[in-house]
């Protein structure tokens, strides 16, 4: 008896787990149409005037970092039901999973897809499914490896351009040598291809630029610090640090301050960072850090001009629309850039 | 007033056995040879490695730089993980999987307390004391949560703690409304770096703490007799007059004051959070050090001493691979590798094949002599 007791609990603690797992980034206000009582979902492009359009949001988790929060509350912002929408919000940084919950989505029939996929590859069949079933597919933030043709529109960030961007600033510094500490993102993502092709093209390209270390940190900080702190030890010179996104420069800075390798401007080691962290500015701004590649999280509103104009049957003008970007310098950052563009 | 049970076995000498045998026996041999291997294989690949260098760092104090020191100081969160998790294993024969989930709500309530309401604080809105102080009595609740679950609900302990590892970050996200705070009162970071005028990283001294007050407490206290008796048998330490299920709660209890005080060290390490991204996976390292100090995963005897040197191992394994730049992201597979090990060793099945091919040799040799 006791036995099958247990059992029992343990069986309904699953399954509220299950349902945790499944609903714990979606707010209340967001459940799937109900069958039968959604007629229009079977023409989605088309949504009658004053029906809501439902769009279903897939995205990072917004703990990923200061970045993904601001990109993640910017959508939240924009799609909500008082602006024409009816929204089903899914943040995870498994692909396997991203892919899973779209597939759900498009067979829910939403209207719009709108994705930031966590790695390139992988989404064929969804877009497939969901052209099939009438679901536009756009892309914000980051990109997939599909045809172009398999998406509306896309909204993301030149991921290749900002890696290009800082690499031409880090030439431009005349270093005699460049001997670079490389801390990567989370490996497959657009944001880490981007950013670190550029400079993998470079060090191939170039005699006196070198890897001291090539790691990934997964955007994570402690780890970031602790592959700069491993250097340090192994008594390897540096001059760079080139970290893919504004947490791990700082957990790499941080490894610096405690060895007293100075950083920043004049500093013997030169600090670069991504993305668009308030506090990170104000570490460019003090001169801690020499470089910040922005990294435009809000493209929210762009995506919701794009919709409304879909929804009147205006097909967009340009199919990628990148996202206004540029890199910072220590010298030339102004506080008047840290109040537009800090996050 | 009693001390713990030793190994019966370490006290008994039989003549007849080789030494070899004897060491074998010893519950700490595992952790030893393993630290002996890597130390070795450190001294024969790059001396180096040893090395500890006085550097001055950015705030002008002398400080010890050096990979033993990054060692030491990289392990302290999972060194105190890891005795919570001896005990919780010990008592309930299951494993805590939230440790790293629960440290994400410590480090988030910790920060919370400190910045108020602000994203980025210069000073503390509250001592610090009293902050850490909060931080340890939620992580205790949800210890408790846990250990309730295990002990009163009988739910096998990694489906109970489960929940906590599944709902745990977006707690701790909710805690601080989703944003990411940052403490820069360069006085909340003592505690992760380095105290003004003293070299050894801070972490190093709460860890020896942490430690000297488990070392107390299991020597004065019956909290490892219990501990233990409950483990091996509930229902014959109920008729002795134990309450196992308050013995369970209570180890789980404890494992949340080591998960609070692990959380504060990371996030005083930097000063800031990474719900989704602080202490990832610390959990199966926490577990792993508890089985490669010669624990049994599913309970009764323990030894903290033999979970706090797996942790170093650990530790002392990851800094060699960092060193030779072998990919974070493969990590995982070599320790993939020394679990295999591990659990190969411990089978019965080649536990006996091992005695019995030592056995054979020293007798040919007796018998020779």
């Amino acid at each position: 008896m006791k036995k099958i007791f247990a059992l029992a609990l343990a069986a309904a603690m699953s399954l509220s787990l299950a349902a945790c797992g499944g609903n714990n980034n979606t707010p209340a206000a967001s459940s799937t149409p109900a069958a039968g009582s959604t007629p229009a979902a079977s023409t989605p492009a088309a949504p009658s005037a004053g029906e809501l359009i439902t769009v279903g949001v897939i995205n990072n988790d917004p703990n990923e970092s200061g970045y993904r929060t601001a990109n993640d509350a910017a959508m939240r912002a924009t799609f909500t039901e008082e602006n024409g929408y009816k929204t089903t919000f899914y943040n995870n940084n498994d692909a396997a999973q991203q892919i899973a919950t779209a597939q759900q989505m498009v067979q829910d029939e939403v209207d719009f897809l709108l994705l930031s996929p966590a790695s390139t590859t992988g989404w064929d069949t969804v877009l497939k499914d969901a052209q099939a079933a009438g679901t536009q597919v756009i892309l914000f933030d980051r990109m997939l490896e599909a045809d172009e043709s398999m998406y509306v529109a896309a909204v993301v960030s030149d991921m290749p351009a900002e890696g290009k961007t800082a690499v031409d600033w880090l030439a431009a510094q005349g270093l005699d040598e460049y001997n670079i500490i490389h801390i990567q993102g989370h490996m497959g993502s657009d944001a880490q291809l981007g950013r670190t092709g550029a400079l993998d093209e470079k060090v191939a390209a170039e005699a006196n630029w070198n890897y001291v270390t090539q790691q990934t940190a997964d955007w994570d900080e402690a780890t970031a610090r602790t592959i700069t702190q491993s250097v340090i030890d192994s008594g390897k010179p540096f001059n760079v640090i080139y970290a893919e996104n504004n947490g791990m420069a700082r957990g790499a800075a941080a490894a610096l301050d405690a060895a007293g390798i100075t950083h920043g401007k004049d500093g013997d080691v030169i600090v670069m960072g991504f993305d668009s962290d308030k506090w990170a500015f104000e570490e460019v701004l003090a001169g801690r850090w020499n470089y910040m590649g922005l990294c435009n999280p809000l493209q929210a509103e762009t995506v919701d001009s794009i919709i409304k104009d879909l929804a009147a049957g205006k097909e967009p003008a340009q199919k990628i629309i990148y996202t206004p970007e540029q890199g910072f310098d220590c010298n030339t950052l102004t506080q008047a850039d840290v109040d537009t563009y800090g996050t | 007033m009693t001390t713990p049970v030793k190994n019966p076995e370490t006290q008994v000498k039989r003549p007849d056995e080789s030494l070899f045998k004897r060491l074998t026996r010893q519950q700490l041999f595992i952790p030893v040879a393993a630290l002996i291997l890597l130390v070795l294989f450190n001294l024969i690949a790059d001396p180096s490695f040893f090395a500890i260098s006085v550097k001055e760092n950015s705030l002008g104090n002398p400080v010890l730089s050096g990979n033993i020191i990054s060692v030491l100081d990289n392990a302290s969160e999972l060194v105190i993980l890891a005795i919570g998790m001896t005990l919780v294993t010990a008592s309930s024969g299951g494993q805590d999987i939230s440790v790293g989930a629960t440290m994400a709500i410590a480090g988030s309530v910790i920060l919370r307390m400190v910045c108020g309401n602000e994203v980025s604080a210069n000073t503390m809105h509250m001592p610090l004391i009293l902050a850490v102080l909060i931080g340890i009595l939620v992580s205790m609740v949800f210890g408790a949560f846990n250990g309730t679950l295990v002990a009163y609900f009988k739910i096998q302990p990694m489906v109970a703690t489960l929940i906590m590892f599944t709902a745990g970050r977006s707690i701790a996200a909710w805690i601080n409304n989703n944003q990411l705070p940052i403490m820069n009162d360069i006085t909340f970071k003592y505690a992760g770096t380095f105290l003004p005028g003293i070299p050894i990283p801070t972490p190093v001294f709460i860890t020896a703490l942490v430690i000297l007050i488990f070392w107390l407490v299991l020597k004065f206290t019956t909290l490892g007799l219990y501990t233990q008796s409950v483990g091996i048998n509930a229902n014959s330490s109920r008729l002795n007059g134990l309450d196992p299920k308050l013995i369970k709660l209570l180890t789980y209890v404890i494992l949340g004051v080591c998960v609070a005080i692990a959380g504060f060290i990371r996030v005083s390490r930097s000063g800031s959070i990474n719900y989704s991204r602080i202490a990832e996976n610390i959990e199966m390292d926490a577990i792993l050090a508890v089985a490669l100090g010669g624990n049994a995963l599913s309970g009764g005897k323990f030894n903290i001493y033999g979970s706090i040197l797996g942790a170093y191992v650990i530790q002392f394994l990851t800094t060699t691979l960092y060193k030779y730049d072998v990919p974070s992201t493969a990590l995982p597979a070599y320790k993939a590798v020394v679990v295999i090990l591990l659990v190969v060793l411990s089978a019965p099945v080649v536990r006996e094949k091992l005695a019995s091919m030592k056995k054979a040799p020293a007798k040919a040799a007796k018998e020779v002599s």
